[in-house]
């Protein structure tokens, strides 16, 4: 059957759910007796407007992209890893770990081993729900879920504990030292001359990010596993038909959607605090799932919803800076209505322009 | 790379026409938010009065996440915001570096402390706070055993807990002291279930006052307590009002007032360790109608003792966090 | 419903259904366009057609589950408005689908009066539908036990059961979809009984079927549809198979498959003793035995349901099982890691299988990444050990294309957007052209049009005459009497006999589908 044309499909439906976000948002500004139009120019001027904005969208960005790509791999084996949360939580562990354990001499030595680690517990954290999915046929969806609980728990017990730097309240790990501290923006771009926001806590991790969705495309549409991947997402009872192991595959994509959420936390966690503190994923796991689904799924949807969620985050702080009569409740009720319009929503309104799209053909 | 230049150049350009110079001062809220019935609702009360009674106004903003510490630290100073106050011990690593940076903008940080010239630290005596209440609770036991319970297992808790021991074996030594602790986790500081339920634990081995340390738990043990028929003792803020008869007296730990101070001494306050003790009213205990009839005049005399002798330095009150340890158990 | 202008208009003369310049799209897919149709009242109609005729689209406006961009439906003489399947029973008309619509865990009285009961109490209703059951059973030869559970049923009662929903809503006017492809022929011909039974109690029945001896058999009159178009509506009496499948397919078809007798050489496959329990701990083969020789196909005849599906899937390397397979002397592993259809292939056993929908492709994908699966580990589509090389992979698909006749021959079109014939097509190309010892072939024609049917069955014979053993599983009999050298009938996980093709007819093999062992020399090696 014909459809509509593909950049219909992938800018126009996006795009048209964003206006229809900020409408929505904007009701709900102009409820409380704010001026919608200000909110929007608050928003986008704070996320864009200046390299400190931009430093902080692509802070943000690098977290989503992460567990966006999380979130599809698994999705391609028609996984719903709702786990992000806690692989990432646990790749914080493994990354504080490599950090704390070996007193690194330069952050190149030790970036690769604190991705590894971070990726490793990330993926170690998945395989519990991988293996009772694939042996035992417990719902991945609720195993998920349970060990977001389970890894939460335990870092607090880590961060209460062993981990934590004696004599002081705050639940974190002491500093990893300044000789492991990633560039930053600011420190990246300052040798080619031009000037970036000093304080803003974009670091390398954000390339990190950009070389992981190439990874992933590779991954998913040139290997063979990501063959498999795929086949077995789209239909399960074919996979036994051509001899894929439902096992194997199952458990090999959750393994890369885990150590993919692990390693949001060089971002954070290395590139950011530079220490471990207890939830530091703020959510940016759970966030991962409407990001891929913006991004339908695609690693270049999913960069560009990222950006897109990190502008809404840095955005949001700036409306709360900005806009003081919004509080920071209302800040977070725009934030949901621009996700639930722009990933949740998505199908709301393929349809009626898709219908759209065929009558006009037919006129034509 | 020229197209990104122009493109930054031209992003900043904008930034510089947003800022405009303010001396108003300025409040970060934590995580918890300003509404949460504890540390931050204090805070913002002490401000608020700050601009009731100059007609002044201040800025504020509520964190969302942890990265935006350092950017709303910033975001301040670079509006010309002064003094720039800080509620939670959380800042301490984000403020060192922002401090640093803007040189002249006054900070202030409240139960932490950062050693930068241009930062006030205010920490709150909690343990000298909690020896009064504890002379106080040795007094008005009639069984000789009271109770202490406890939020998360932290440092300061336990501070809390050795001034509260150290209070009541000093007016009664043959005293048994029971304490627990709610939780290891934030949770433990807004579980009134599991606080009731210590409570009834303590009361059952013979506890007929508790000191309830614990934030949003402290609700349960008051209720407990109240339910039993034995004594309890607030805490942070005034409490007598929640169970009049029942709650003999709280401890009051004067965040406010810090704030309050903080704002009122203005971009020339005097900047290092700001302890906060019974001696300049940053800690109290709390009489009011509501305990009028159970906090006797024995009691308030044997407080007022102690809070006098701590003022004049004749009695030294350990502090936990001093060494982590406690002399008294 | 509307009744405009029908005031007195109840003359007998007025058909039962009349259908006038019925179109309808979906998007740029004309799926009916300008139909019109009139069915006497008290006729049996056959509409025939192939797959994507327009068929179920013209059947599921008349029931409501979609409306018409245009075009006008009269019931009676009475212009009706049909919104939905309410107002479809309201005015009189019944639908049994292809897949029943019965709730397996009620019984056949409940599943009646679900949806029409009458007062918020089910005591009164199901007292109702009781007496007007035992009524309908006895006019009817419909014989059901009323307190039977669906799950309980075989499927032809099932059958019944729906049959019985829709006269017990009153219907006047009966539509059934492909109602025989799940009934041994016995059990078709009692279907075929009660409908001519109810047409002499002056019902109207509409038989949707792409069958050509059934409508032969049963109809007064038929209309043959192809691409949305009514092309004609002839009576059945003046017409004949050929001249359907012609109309159908516009061109001449060869009904008969043409080939010479099998030349079989050394035996390539062993099955002995084949035994199968499934999840539930249900016994699906219980002791299955055969051989299959080089150059010649053996035909497993029998009711979806029987073993059939599991027999594939364990030659497939895809479901555990007991007992011994060798292929060309060599044992097959039938349990553990070693038993997948990757090995299976390496062995040299190909498979078209039955559901080529769920199995034999995935329909998301482009049909060069069909023709890659199950192959996806080959050397020759491999750039280095990590990538695969998809170009190559769409150039060896090309080639398939062409020799196989795919329409449109495009290796980048999703598998879900050709038709049956084509998508089956592409998995045989994939299959066939590895040139297997051993070709397993479920349904090969099942919802594949007339035309592509010609196609692959030639390809079957020449796979055969190249000195290949071909398993060909089909639950259509006129399919495995054509094709096969032998034919082996399967009944409840058993073989219940082989016949020769020249030996046996429909009735001999349709005792045997039903269970009825007739032979001296029936299955007798298995036990």
């Amino acid at each position: 059957m014909e459809k509509m044309p593909r950049w219909a499909d992938v800018a126009l439906i996006p795009l048209i759910n964003l206006a229809l976000a900020f409408f929505f948002a904007g009701l709900v500004v102009l409820a409380i007796g704010e001026n919608p139009f200000d909110m929007v120019r608050f928003m986008v001027k704070g996320a864009l407007g200046s390299s400190n904005g931009i430093g902080y969208t692509l802070y943000y960005a690098t977290n989503f992209i992460f567990t966006g790509l999380a979130f599809s791999v698994a999705m391609h084996a028609r996984l719903f890893n709702i786990g992000g949360e806690g692989q990432a939580a646990l790749g914080g562990l493994g990354t504080a770990v490599v950090l704390l354990a070996v007193p690194w001499p330069h952050w190149t030595v030790a970036l690769p081993f604190a991705v590894l680690g971070a990726a490793l517990f990330g993926a170690a954290w998945a395989a519990i729900p991988a293996w009772l999915q694939a042996r035992r046929g417990s719902h991945i969806v609720i195993t998920t879920i349970m060990f977001n609980f389970i890894g939460a728990a335990l870092m607090i017990y880590l961060l209460n504990g062993i981990l934590k730097k004696p004599g002081q309240q705050a639940a974190e790990t002491r500093h990893f030292g300044d000789a492991v501290h990633l560039p930053t923006f600011h420190e990246m771009l300052a040798p080619l001359g031009i000037e970036f926001s000093k304080s803003a806590p974009a670091n390398v991790s954000f390339i990190l990010a950009i070389l992981a969705a190439v990874c992933v495309w590779l991954l998913i549409w040139r290997t063979r596993i990501g063959y498999e991947i795929r086949a077995f997402g789209n239909s399960e009872s074919a996979t036994a038909y051509a001899g894929i192991s439902a096992v194997r595959v199952t458990i090999i994509a959750m393994l890369i959607s885990g150590g993919l959420a692990g390693m949001m936390a060089i971002n954070v966690v290395m590139g950011e605090s530079e220490r471990l503190i207890l939830n530091f994923t703020e959510g940016a796991g759970f966030m991962g799932i409407a990001v891929s689904l913006m991004g339908r799924n695609h690693p270049v949807g999913i960069v560009l919803a990222g950006l897109l969620f990190g502008m809404l985050n840095q955005g949001g702080f700036e409306l709360l800076w900005e806009m003081p009569g919004i509080s920071r409740e209302m800040v977070f009720v725009i934030q949901a209505l621009i996700i639930i319009f722009t990933g949740a929503l998505v199908n709301m309104t393929r349809d009626p322009i898709e219908r759209l799209f065929i009558r006009r053909n037919k006129g034509a | 790379m020229t197209l990104m230049q122009k493109f930054l150049g031209a992003a900043a350009t904008l930034a510089i026409s947003a800022t405009a110079a303010l001396a108003e001062p300025a409040i970060i809220f934590d995580l918890g938010g300003k509404f949460d019935k504890s540390f931050n609702q204090a805070a913002f009360e002490g401000a608020t009065r700050w601009a009731e009674e100059t007609g002044g106004s201040f800025r504020e903003i509520e964190l969302q996440s942890e990265a935006q510490r350092e950017q709303a630290l910033r975001r301040f100073a670079e509006a010309g915001n002064n003094p720039i106050v800080m509620a939670g011990f959380a800042f301490a690593s984000a403020l060192d570096e922002v401090a640093r940076d803007f040189p002249d903008t006054k900070f202030v940080i409240i139960d932490m402390v950062v050693d930068q010239p241009n930062v006030r630290s205010v920490v709150f005596n909690e343990h000298e706070g909690s020896y009064i209440v504890g002379v106080a609770a040795a007094k008005a036991s009639k069984t000789g055993t009271v109770g202490f319970i406890g939020g998360m297992d932290i440092p300061l808790i336990r501070k809390f807990a050795c001034g509260y021991v150290q209070g009541v074996k000093a007016t009664n030594p043959d005293a048994t002291v029971i304490q627990n602790m709610t939780g290891t986790t934030p949770a433990a500081w807004n579980d009134p279930v599991k606080g009731a339920e210590l409570t009834k634990a303590q009361i059952a081995k013979g506890a007929d006052v508790i000191y309830a340390a614990a934030g949003g738990t402290g609700v349960g043990v008051l209720q407990a307590a109240a339910d039993a028929g034995v004594y309890s003792i607030g805490v942070d803020s005034n409490q007598n009002y929640l169970h009049p008869g029942s709650v003999l007296t709280s401890m009051l730990k004067r965040v406010d007032v810090a704030v309050y101070n903080a704002f009122k001494d203005g971009p020339d306050l005097e900047t290092g360790f700001n302890v906060m003790g019974l001696a300049n009213g940053g800690l109290d205990y709390a009489l009011d109608e509501h305990n009028a009839g159970i906090f006797t005049d024995d009691i308030k005399a044997a407080v007022e003792d102690a809070k006098a002798k701590i003022i004049s330095g004749e009695i030294q009150v350990h502090d936990y966090m001093s060494d982590n340890s406690c002399p008294v158990e | 419903m509307g009744s405009e202008g029908g005031q007195g208009r109840q003359e007998t003369a007025a058909p039962a259904i009349e259908l006038r310049g019925i179109s309808k799209a979906f998007g740029p897919v004309q799926a009916n366009r300008d139909i019109s149709l009139a069915v006497a009242r008290g006729t049996i109609h056959g509409i025939i057609g192939e797959n994507g005729a327009g068929k179920s689209t013209l059947m599921s406006i008349l029931y409501g589950f979609y409306r018409a961009d245009s075009g006008e439906i009269f019931i009676n003489g009475r212009r009706a408005e049909i919104h939905d399947s309410q107002d479809a029973i309201a005015a009189g008309i019944g639908m049994v689908f292809q897949h029943f619509k019965l709730v397996e865990n009620f019984t056949v009285l409940e599943n009646i009066i679900l949806g029409a009961e009458n007062g918020p109490l089910l005591r009164d209703s199901l007292a109702d539908a009781r007496r007007s059951l035992l009524t309908l059973a006895e006019e009817y030869e419909l014989g059901v036990d009323p307190d039977a559970r669906i799950e309980d049923l075989s499927v032809g009662h099932r059958q019944r059961v729906e049959i019985l929903k829709a006269l017990y809503r009153q219907a006047d006017i009966l539509i059934l979809d492909e109602p025989t492809g799940v009934l041994t022929p016995s059990e078709a011909d009692h279907l075929f009984r009660i409908l001519r039974g109810l047409k002499e109690q002056g019902k109207t029945i509409i038989l949707i079927t792409h069958k050509l001896r059934e409508i032969m058999d049963v109809t007064d009159t038929v209309s043959v549809m192809r691409r949305g178009e009514m092309l004609a509506t002839v009576r059945t009496a003046e017409t004949s198979p050929e001249d359907l499948a012609e109309r159908m397919v516009g061109r001449k078809v060869l009904l008969q498959v043409d080939k010479r007798p099998a030349s079989p050489g050394e035996t390539v496959l062993k099955v002995e003793n084949l035994k199968v329990v499934d999840e539930d701990g249900v016994a699906r083969l219980k002791g299955v035995s055969f051989d299959l020789r080089a150059g010649e196909i053996l035909g497993i005849a029998g009711v979806a349901g029987n073993g059939q599906s599991e027999l594939l899937e364990v030659l497939g390397g895809y479901r555990p099982a007991t007992g011994r397979i060798t292929l060309n002397g060599h044992d097959l592993p039938l349990d553990g890691r070693l038993a997948n259809g990757r090995a299976r292939r390496a062995a040299g056993i190909a498979h078209v299988p039955e559901d080529r929908q769920s199995e034999g492709l995935v329909m998301e994908f482009a049909a060069w990444e069909n023709i890659a699966f199950g192959y996806h580990h080959d050397p020759a589509y491999q750039k280095n050990a990590l990538f695969m090389d998809n170009a190559a992979i769409q150039a060896d698909t090309e080639g398939k294309m062409q020799r196989f006749d795919v329409r449109p021959p495009d290796p980048r079109l999703q598998a879900k957007s050709f038709s049956g014939g084509n998508q089956q097509k592409i998995v045989l190309a994939r299959e066939i052209e590895r040139n297997p010892d051993l070709l397993l072939v479920g349904q090969p024609t099942r919802g594949v049009d007339i035309g592509a049917i010609e196609f692959i069955h030639q390809r079957l014979i020449e796979l055969r005459d190249a000195g290949k053993a071909i398993l060909l599983v089909s639950v259509e009999l006129e399919e495995i009497m054509s094709l096969a050298d032998r034919i082996a009938v399967m009944f409840d996980g058993r073989i219940m006999g082989e016949r020769l093709p020249a030996d046996t007819d429909e009735r001999d093999l349709g005792l045997l589908m039903a269970g009825v062992s007739n032979g001296a020399n029936d299955g007798g090696e298995a036990a």
